[in-house]
């Protein structure tokens, strides 16, 4: 298998920690067989390829690796190019250094979409030269030789590996024009590769940043403000350096961090730490959130989103029917499984960082500023990460490792306990949307939609370009920002999470007042905005969004008599260049409470990569989009965090998980488009339409409030 | 501060730590077997399962001054090389996404198939309830049927 070895430079890491007699190192290589490959690097024609003289083939990982796969997918994209067998590589997450690597970011399902042609690039640019180092040792013509495992001239049957070509092809000039690999020929891209980091992951070794372990680390845990609306006043920490273990206290801005020994002295310390806490702005409740909601709503913004047509001519129309909805989602943890943590060492204005981040270098710039030390004295590693979510998109973990640290004089391993990861968190803003709209019934259409939206500060509330835009001779999208102090920020899928749930339950709604199939009403509308398109362009792509209805109408038997007591529900959603339609089966059970037992989804996003980790992908933003819509939920009592851990804060068990997730891509030619979030935004609606054909009630709030096994 | 032997994957270790340490920090923070994960501290997410003389248990609420001379195995010692059967279909199945929840999920996935060497989905079901928040439920499902031999290892 690919890893198991360690590249030179983190051999020499290794090493020297273990000269300094602690257990193990600091790094993700505890399995690492280092003797093996101390051959050096001759031939890096790029950032992303090395190879030694023995001819292992490393890669480098530049984006962080967050759950969503691209420590395996964007290697398999440079091994495809480079012509080398994947059980052949060795890959290794690059640092932080964007001059070399690019944008390193784990974002907006952006890696893969963002990364494919410039990493085949890369990974040709590579081949090619092997190609004519061998061509000139042979003296024959390049055209006369292919790579495939090793460069072999096709007329003699002769051939070179990489390895003993590594020396030639260093002294080549990298070459500006690279010629692809025709994608009929890919022998990786859209197979099934296994996580890169499987055999790490299920024998325990220490992968994450919570997992780092330096000589002389402390470990610190911070009280901050208990409350959103308040700060730092005072503290007595009398009690807490009496505790065992406990080394120092010391005080930054709104914090104050206890450092200990061991994450129990720190929190024992913490338990009898006295923090006085001032009120400084407003304590705000969810019940005020919900009713200033409803007071926005009274009215339209000020400027719409989008208004095509007049939809008050229509809503006026006595011969037409209205229909009006209200819709609610709350407020939403992260709640990433590895609580925030992060590793920091200060030593003077030289600064050493390794933890989770999804956004490394905005983080090193953040560090720099708050602690006024220049950018290139600050290095950064990254481990896998416990989870991402949108929540390492702030970089608050780092900037407080790094102000501990210097405050201490020491290196520190900084932890949230869940509690403080529950109120410390920057939540996917609660929203409330209501809906009118008038059917025409002699022509049993959709003659007007209108979306109001209103979503905390930091959130935007619809998506006013988003279908059925286009479709709709009267439509219009009003959008409310409601301001506050809680700290609010992008949550898998952001925006799509909330407004996806309530436009794709009021398009139901629509096609039961007009006594259409919802699925045909979906295709109907799709076909009328290619054909007879309202308004400016809508931002989907009309035959993909065709394309997975239709697909999903076929792998999930839609219409089709089902087993006794199994009722389906459909949705669709277009989000970060991908189309995601699902079919949620709602099985009635003796008792009367429902489960969600089977879920069918269609998926556009281009090629597929890696076919194991684009279905994980998939079925893992349906199980989490499910275990939000069904359980979670965050709620303020002025200021603070009612649901402070997993006990009030819920998730889905393995009794609620479906028995089955059946994913299938649309076969498609075009570039990859990402999917780490467009499968989330579509499961909750689905899911609320086939209990409405399950029991003939509209649940208009998350979490779903219908009984639930 | 007392001192404890404890029988940790077979190898008897000497700790210096406060009687009430959760089992959970004494591996992670004193004997450094890291693979043993903190997720909530309050027994809810089943991230820091280890196995109590041989049964699933919550090792945030286990204090060291209770384990005695009681056998501990953690992920670490779940087998030598990733070879048991579950790690095997975990691995075979590519149940981990972020993989931080896995280690709980595994140590619970093989407590129940020593009970139980054939589980039906309602005994998965009832028997397994650690946190996931990228959602690789369907596979562990599959990867315990795996494991049990019923339906052998493939991913469709």
């Amino acid at each position: 298998m690919s890893e198991q070895g360690v590249s030179r430079r983190n051999f020499l890491k290794v090493s020297a920690i273990a000269g300094g007699g602690v257990m193990f190192g600091f790094s993700l290589l505890a399995d690492a067989s280092p003797v093996e490959h101390l051959a050096e690097t001759i031939f890096s024609p790029n950032a992303f390829v090395s190879i030694d003289s023995k001819g292992l083939v490393t890669l480098m990982s530049p984006n962080p690796e967050i759950g969503q796969g691209v420590k395996t997918s964007l290697p398999m994209i440079l091994a495809e190019e480079l012509e080398v067998p994947w059980d052949k590589v060795y890959v290794e997450m690059a640092p932080l250094d964007q001059a070399k690597f690019g944008s390193q970011v784990a974002g907006g399902s952006g890696a893969v979409r963002s990364r494919y042609m410039p990493i085949r690039n890369a990974g040709a640019a590579a081949r090619q030269m092997l190609i004519t180092a061998a061509a000139q040792q042979w003296a024959v013509p390049e055209t006369e030789c292919y790579a495939e495992s090793f460069v072999i001239h096709k007329p003699s049957g002769k051939k070179l590996s990489y390895g003993e070509l590594a020396a030639k092809a260093a002294t080549l000039p990298v070459p500006t024009d690279v010629k692809l690999k025709d994608p009929k020929d890919f022998k990786i891209i859209g197979t099934r590769v296994h996580n890169i980091d499987n055999h790490k992951i299920i024998t325990g070794q220490p992968l994450y940043g919570i997992d780092t372990r330096r000589e002389g680390m402390l470990y610190a845990l911070v009280a901050r403000p208990p409350a959103f609306g308040k700060t730092f006043k005072s503290f007595d920490d009398t009690e807490t350096r009496k505790v065992a273990g406990v080394k120092n206290v010391v005080q930054v801005r709104n914090l104050v961090a206890v450092l200990a020994t061991s994450t129990w002295a720190a929190k024992k310390g913490r338990d009898v730490l006295k923090v006085e806490w001032q009120d400084s702005d407003k304590l705000e409740s969810t019940t005020d959130h919900d009713a200033s909601f409803a007071e926005l709503l009274a009215n339209r913004s000020e400027k719409p989103g989008r208004n095509d047509g007049d939809i008050d001519i229509a809503l006026a129309n006595k011969d037409f029917k209205i229909v009006e909805a209200t819709y609610e989602v709350p407020a939403l943890s992260h709640a990433n499984m590895e609580p925030l943590n992060f590793f920091a060492d200060v030593k003077g204005d030289k600064v050493e960082l390794y933890g989770p981040t999804q956004v490394p270098a905005g983080l090193r710039n953040a560090v720099a500023q708050r602690l006024n030390v220049p950018q290139e004295n600050i290095t950064l590693g990254m481990p896998r990460q416990g989870g991402g979510f949108g929540r390492k998109l702030q970089v608050d973990n780092g900037v407080e490792a790094a102000m501990i640290s210097q405050a201490a004089n020491a290196p520190v391993q900084m932890l949230w306990m869940r509690e403080d990861d529950m109120q410390g968190d920057f939540y996917r803003p609660a929203s409330m949307f209501k809906y009118h709209a008038a059917i025409n019934p002699s022509l049993n259409e959709i003659a007007a939609w209108h979306f109001n939206g209103a979503v905390l500060s930091g959130g935007s509330a619809g998506k006013a370009n988003g279908f059925p835009a286009g479709s709709i001779s009267n439509y219009r999208s009003d959008n409310h920002s409601l301001k506050t102090n809680i700290q609010t920020g992008p949550w898998r899928a952001p925006t799509s999470n909330a407004v996806a749930f309530a436009d794709e339950c009021f398009l139901d709604e629509l096609a039961h007042h007009m006594k259409k199939d919802p699925l045909q009403l979906r295709i109907e509308l799709v076909d009328k905005a290619k054909t007879q398109p309202i308004g400016r362009g809508a931002e989907y792509d009309h035959a993909k969004y065709k394309s997975v209805l239709e697909l999903v109408k076929q792998i999930s038997g839609w219409g089709k008599p089902k087993g006794p007591n199994v009722y389906q529900g459909v949705a669709a959603h277009f989000s970060f260049s991908t189309y995601a339609a699902h079919v949620a089966e709602v099985t009635k059970m003796k008792d009367g409470k429902l489960r969600v037992t089977k879920v069918y989804s269609a998926i556009n996003c281009g090629r597929v990569v890696n076919q194991s980790g684009a279905e994980t992908q998939v079925e893992g933003a349906i199980i989490d989009g499910l275990s939000h819509a069904l359980f979670s939920k965050v709620t303020f009592d002025k200021g603070a965090v009612v649901e402070k851990n997993f006990n009030t804060y819920k998730f889905l068990r393995m009794k609620d998980a479906p028995l089955e997730v059946i994913v299938k891509f649309v076969p498609s030619e075009d570039p990859p488009t990402g999917l780490g979030e467009p499968g989330l935004p579509p499961i909750a609606p689905a899911v609320g339409n086939a209990v409405f054909a399950a029991t003939g009630v509209r649940y208009r709030k998350l979490p779903f409030e219908f009984p639930k096994v | 501060m007392a001192t404890y032997k404890l029988s940790v994957n077979n190898k008897i270790l000497t700790v210096d730590a406060d009687p009430d340490t959760p089992m959970l920090w004494v591996l992670r923070d004193h004997l450094n077997l890291v693979g043993t994960k903190f997720g909530c501290g309050i027994a809810q997410c089943g991230a820091c399962t280890i196995h109590y003389n041989g049964a699933a248990v919550r090792s945030c609420q286990l204090p060291v001054s209770d384990v005695k001379d009681s056998k501990i195995t953690t992920i670490e010692g779940l087998s030598k090389d990733g070879s048991h059967p579950v790690q095997k279909a975990w691995s075979e199945l590519d149940v981990p996404q972020c993989g931080y929840c896995q280690s709980g999920q595994i140590m619970a996935a093989a407590s129940l198939l020593k009970q139980n060497p054939h589980p039906t989905d309602a005994d998965i079901d009832m028997a397994i309830n650690n946190i996931c928040r990228c959602g690789t439920h369907y596979r562990i499902r599959k990867a315990i049927h795996a494991a049990a031999g019923k339906k052998g290892v493939s991913t469709k």
